[in-house]
């Protein structure tokens, strides 16, 4: 007899997916005028799940149109603690249905359901209740009295966290009486289009928030409708930089979180256990698809070859499979696209002469799944040094002094996130005073809250989201 | 009747003044449409140059602390104030203003310093912040310099301007390459012999004279230069500098000719910083 | 492999080798593995194996005869409606109750099964090294064939680890083949998981086939994230010797939920060597009867009450 993990798969039950969705305008669901659809699949068993609505720029100027009219007609008339109390609604709501959303997700995403359950839909939530409290004390953000919000948001979200990244963005652009168009991901549209739902529960004013699914088109018809004040994008720095630049003869505003190649610099004295499970959480959290990962291990060279025996010890543990599982830590890569683009990479790293190890795992035969992964013998040189892989792959890189293993780390135009860990005080001051990136884990990794400011240094992106810092980016002060 | 010794407005760059190394000026006319000098034509690689001197210098004034930077801004304003009649003749002589008037804009300018001085070692206190995160963590969020920021300098006022333009960007950490109003060249440079003497490093202040719509498209597609204020751009360099700055995602900002903290602020970046608490 | 030779100063050298715990992170880990559910077929088999790995435990200033031979009729029948209940592992004891606990197994089919007595000064360890082997020397002449001593906390506290080391020696050398010996590091009293560490360490360099948590009698006992470090502590002294030592959670494991994330503990982090009653022990009393009450809703298909288990 073995000691074996159960499947544990949690029921489908609870959801309710339809066959078809519309697009969400003005309150209600309603057809596109292009009547075009197309399909959402789960990732890890390549089933359809629903058909969603390709908007036509005709539906984004229709949700402008109702946006506008909401900002001008209600939601600019309420007072902040109003506004806040929508907001404090809908988290109450995101909680009573967090299993629905959490399963939901799972499904669509691909992504194992004790991430959704423990971190996705609680974190949402959480963003809804901290920004809630911010609607009435614009005038605390530093920016002046009476800071203005810039009218209709333009939001646009990728699909390694849809749910959480809806709430990054919806949260702090209602809080600051702003009204909102969103599109989803191509491939995660559902937990947006339950979130309609929730607004409606929430009898959230009509047109306050509108939310248009469809691809790179409907992305592009809502950065350039001249009815959008502001832009917030969540991506790839290839698209924030085409943005960038389609706004700049406009007097759009624009934040924008975009990639990153995160270093996690292993010192000597490192706590080594815990440090290992840090790695782990760094570059395996998600399927990797994190824009903050630590993809980059640079590991003191006299530590190298124990770290690596405790890491593959450790990542052979890693359960791949079912995201609807309870035990699974690794679940389905987003899309086969996104999985070709791994593979891609990864044989670049064979290619250029670096070793990879993966543990024995038994991949599933239906969906797309890519083992975890590592990589040595990487140099800096290597194209999975510099380029963002944005899958469970980690390159491991070493490095002999302190100095030399910041100047590794900074030698990126990317400054997203890093990681230190070490036991001295000291030198996690020193090394989180000289990284360049916008957050710095020491002795961690991958932590979020609502509470603390997110975003990057150089081409990682513009502006902050979340805590006080993520105001500014949906007000306008008086200085420019 | 003594013949005066005239001045011969030259670069500033990583500390010394040297010409233009195309060896081009300008015909500077003063209000009334008289010879009033000729000041250098800075070309690209004169930017070039100057990128690299900001670059070299940057680290330095950086890491520097925020009380000492916070003296240095102080020590212009007192440099500045023994200057005073040469800043308002070139006042006068370029805006045409009277002397009072201009005595007033140099008053102005050298509060100005006092003024952002004053923000080097408060920057952080009141724009930072600690994060009350779940979970036993201590957080924290703290402003940082960007590095090398370029600054195309306005041109309502000929001297205030120039300080608008700098004294923030200093005060947050940044190195600065000032492109100076191309009609206000003078109170540039003098504000530079000033800087000369003043303490701030080598390479930490760099100023061009010439024409900034030439040199626009050269900072907008620099990918040294980390950040940009293109207040003295009009609306269509504006427009390309942003599109052709977004290459590197460069920190693009404008701003009105208004002494605010946010326009030190907007030459910075937040860090956000986790460590577990435990024992 | 000699990891010190038991100087005060080559102890010292040795366990600043010892890599830093972070206390968030540990517990993070712990927290996370309490997460995984078993397969329902795993678990009856989980629940067997807790049941194995139970040290029956009874260790009051009120026991008597007649309440230590109740126990060792229930370690080695925990379930007199089923025989296919295996015994517990052992029975624990105070070292007076020892010659009683053997003659009771002996004569009522628990031959195979050890009795542990808790020695060297039990709960607090204050007493002379004389006093302490006497009391070691005394249970293992009554019969115990594992003994559970407890290092002194005072001298390890105040930098004195050569005197625990030297202790835990001795009470080794006086068990011989004759016992096994547990060392119980009180990490209720340690405080921090650098000092479970290090004293895991200096407990295994020292000779102990096992190590345990705590005497039962200080709060907090086997906590998840006292037994990740104490398993992870086993699993790298097994890469440095080759030699497996033995782990015991004891305090505070009550129910089966608690007895089933010991095990997830030790098959992810020891490994599924661990999961074995000569390197897995679980301290414990009332742990039996939930464990079996689940064992019976698992066979049965209903809950089970109090009353269908027997007391003691």
């Amino acid at each position: 007899m073995k000691f074996e993990y159960a499947p544990a798969p949690e029921s489908t039950a609870i959801v309710d997916i339809k066959p078809e969705y519309e697009l969400f305008i003005d309150g209600k669901f309603v057809a596109s005028k292009s009547g075009k659809k197309f399909e959402t699949i789960n990732p890890a068993n390549e089933k359809v799940l629903s058909r969603v609505t390709q908007a036509s720029a005709a539906d984004v100027d229709r949700a402008v149109k109702a946006a506008t009219e909401a900002y001008r007609k209600t939601w600019s008339k309420l007072s902040g603690a109003q506004r806040g109390k929508y907001l404090f609604r809908i988290a109450r709501i995101l909680q009573e249905r967090a299993r629905e959303f959490a399963v939901l997700e799972s499904m669509d995403n691909g992504k194992p359901i004790r991430e959704t359950r423990d971190t996705d839909i609680p974190l949402a939530a959480a963003h809804f209740f901290y920004h809630a409290g911010w609607a009435d004390k614009l005038d605390y953000a530093g920016l002046g009295d009476n800071p203005k919000p810039h009218g209709v948001v333009g939001q646009i979200i990728p699909w390694n966290f849809p749910m959480l990244m809806l709430a990054w963005k919806v949260a702090p652009a209602l809080a600051t009486g702003n009204t909102v168009v969103l599109k989803p991901a191509e491939t995660t549209p559902l937990t947006a289009l339950l979130f309609a739902e929730v607004c409606q529960q929430a009898d959230l004013p009509k047109g306050v928030v509108n939310i248009l699914t469809g691809d790179g088109l409907t992305g592009a018809a809502i950065v350039n409708h001249p009815g959008i004040n502001k832009i917030a994008f969540t991506g790839s720095t290839e698209v924030g930089k085409i943005i960038a630049k389609s706004v700049a003869g406009t007097k759009k505003a624009l934040t924008l979180e975009l990639g990153g190649k995160g270093a996690n610099i292993i010192f000597e004295d490192a706590p080594i256990d815990e440090t290992v499970e840090g790695i782990i959480n760094g570059i395996y959290f998600n399927q990797g698809h994190v824009c903050c990962a630590g993809s980059r291990l640079l590991v003191q060279e006299n530590i190298k070859d124990e770290l690596l025996e405790k890491l593959k010890r450790r990542m052979s543990l890693i359960r791949v499979g079912d995201p609807l599982d309870k035990n699974t830590d690794l679940g389905a890569i987003n899309s086969a696209a996104q999985l070709m683009k791994i593979r891609e990479m990864a044989e670049s790293g064979d290619a250029e002469g670096a070793e990879r190890w993966s543990p024995q795992c038994n991949l599933p035969e239906k969906g797309f799944w890519f083992p975890p992964t590592f990589f040595t013998g990487v140099s800096q040189a290597h194209r999975i040094a510099r380029e963002e892989i944005f899958g469970p792959v980690l390159s491991v890189i070493t490095f002999r002094t302190p100095s030399e293993a910041i100047e590794k780390a900074n030698n990126t135009p990317y400054g997203l996130s890093a990681g230190i860990w070490t036991d001295k005080g000291s030198r996690i001051l020193w090394s989180a005073q000289q990284l360049k990136a916008g957050v710095i884990w020491a002795n961690t990794f991958n932590k979020f809250d609502p509470a603390s400011p997110f975003g990057g240094y150089k081409e990682s992106g513009w502006g902050r989201e979340g805590g006080r810092h993520g105001l500014a980016a949906y007000l306008k002060g008086d200085f420019s | 009747m003594r013949l005066d010794v005239r001045k011969t407005y030259k670069l500033f760059i990583g500390g010394a003044f040297p010409r233009s190394e195309s060896g081009r000026s300008y015909e500077l006319l003063d209000a009334k449409g008289n010879f009033l000098a000729n000041p250098a034509l800075a070309s690209r690689k004169d930017l070039r140059d100057a990128v690299v001197a900001a670059r070299n210098a940057s680290e330095k004034w950086a890491t520097a602390s925020a009380f000492n930077r916070s003296q240095i801004l102080y020590r212009v304003a007192e440099v500045m104030e023994g200057r005073r009649e040469q800043f308002a003749a070139e006042i006068m002589a370029q805006e045409g203003l009277t002397k009072a008037q201009s005595l007033k804009q140099v008053d102005e300018a050298i509060d100005l310093w006092v003024w952002y001085a004053g923000w080097c070692d408060k920057i952080s206190t009141i724009y930072g912040s600690t994060n009350p995160v779940s979970g036993s963590f201590y957080n924290f969020t703290t402003p940082e310099p960007l590095g090398v920021v370029a600054v195309f300098i306005s041109e309502n006022k000929s001297l205030t301007d120039v300080v608008h333009g700098i004294a923030p960007v200093l005060a947050g950490g940044n190195v600065v390459i000032a492109i100076a109003a191309e009609d206000y060249p003078l109170s540039a440079i003098t504000l530079a012999e000033v800087i000369a003497t003043s303490d701030v490093p080598a390479g930490t202040v760099n100023i061009l004279t010439g024409k900034s719509a030439e040199l626009a498209p050269w900072v907008a597609s620099h990918m040294d230069i980390d950040g940009v204020d293109g207040s003295g751009l009009d609306a269509a360099n504006y427009e390309a500098l942003k599109r052709e700055g977004a290459d590197n995602l460069k920190r693009i900002q404008r701003f009105k000719s208004v002494e605010n903290p946010q326009r030190v602020l907007s030459f910075m970046e937040h860090k956000t910083v986790w460590h577990p608490i435990g024992i | 492999m000699l990891l010190t030779d038991g100087s005060e100063s080559s102890i010292k050298s040795f366990l600043k080798t010892l890599s830093p715990v972070d206390q968030v992170g540990a517990e993070a880990r712990a927290a996370m593995l309490a997460t995984r559910s078993i397969k329902t077929s795993s678990k009856l088999w989980a629940i067997d194996t807790a049941i194995s790995m139970i040290d029956l435990t009874t260790l009051e200033g009120a026991d008597t005869p007649g309440k230590v031979k109740a126990l060792c009729t229930k370690a080695v029948r925990p379930d007199p409606t089923d025989n296919s209940v295996p015994h517990v592992g052992a029975v624990c004891v105070y070292n007076d109750m020892v010659k009683i606990a053997r003659e009771h197994l002996d004569n009522n089919g628990g031959k195979e099964i050890p009795v542990a007595a808790v020695s060297t000064a039990f709960p607090s360890g204050r007493a002379s090294l004389d006093v302490k082997k006497q009391d070691t020397e005394d249970a293992i002449a009554n019969g115990a064939t594992e003994i559970d001593m407890v290092i002194d906390r005072g001298a390890f506290l105040s930098g004195n680890l050569g005197k625990v080391f030297t202790e835990i020696v001795c009470i080794k050398e006086i068990c011989g083949d004759r016992a096994h010996l547990k060392v119980i590091l009180e990490t209720g009293e340690l405080v921090t998981y650098d000092n479970v560490r290090r004293a895991s360490f200096l407990a295994m360099a020292a000779g102990a086939d096992f190590i345990k948590t705590s005497t039962g009698k200080v709060s907090p006992a086997a906590t998840a994230p006292v037994v990740l470090v104490m398993l992870e502590a086993v699993r790298d002294y097994f890469q440095m010797t080759g030699q497996r030592i033995g782990v015991k959670p004891a305090g505070g494991i009550r129910t089966t939920k608690d007895a089933i994330k010991q095990l997830v503990l030790v098959n992810e982090t020891a490994g599924p060597e661990w999961l074995d009653p000569n390197l897995f022990r679980i301290g414990a009393s009332a742990l039996l009867n939930d464990l079996l009450m689940q064992r019976m809703k698992m066979k049965n298909g209903q809950y089970s009450g109090r009353n269908y288990v027997t007391l003691d």
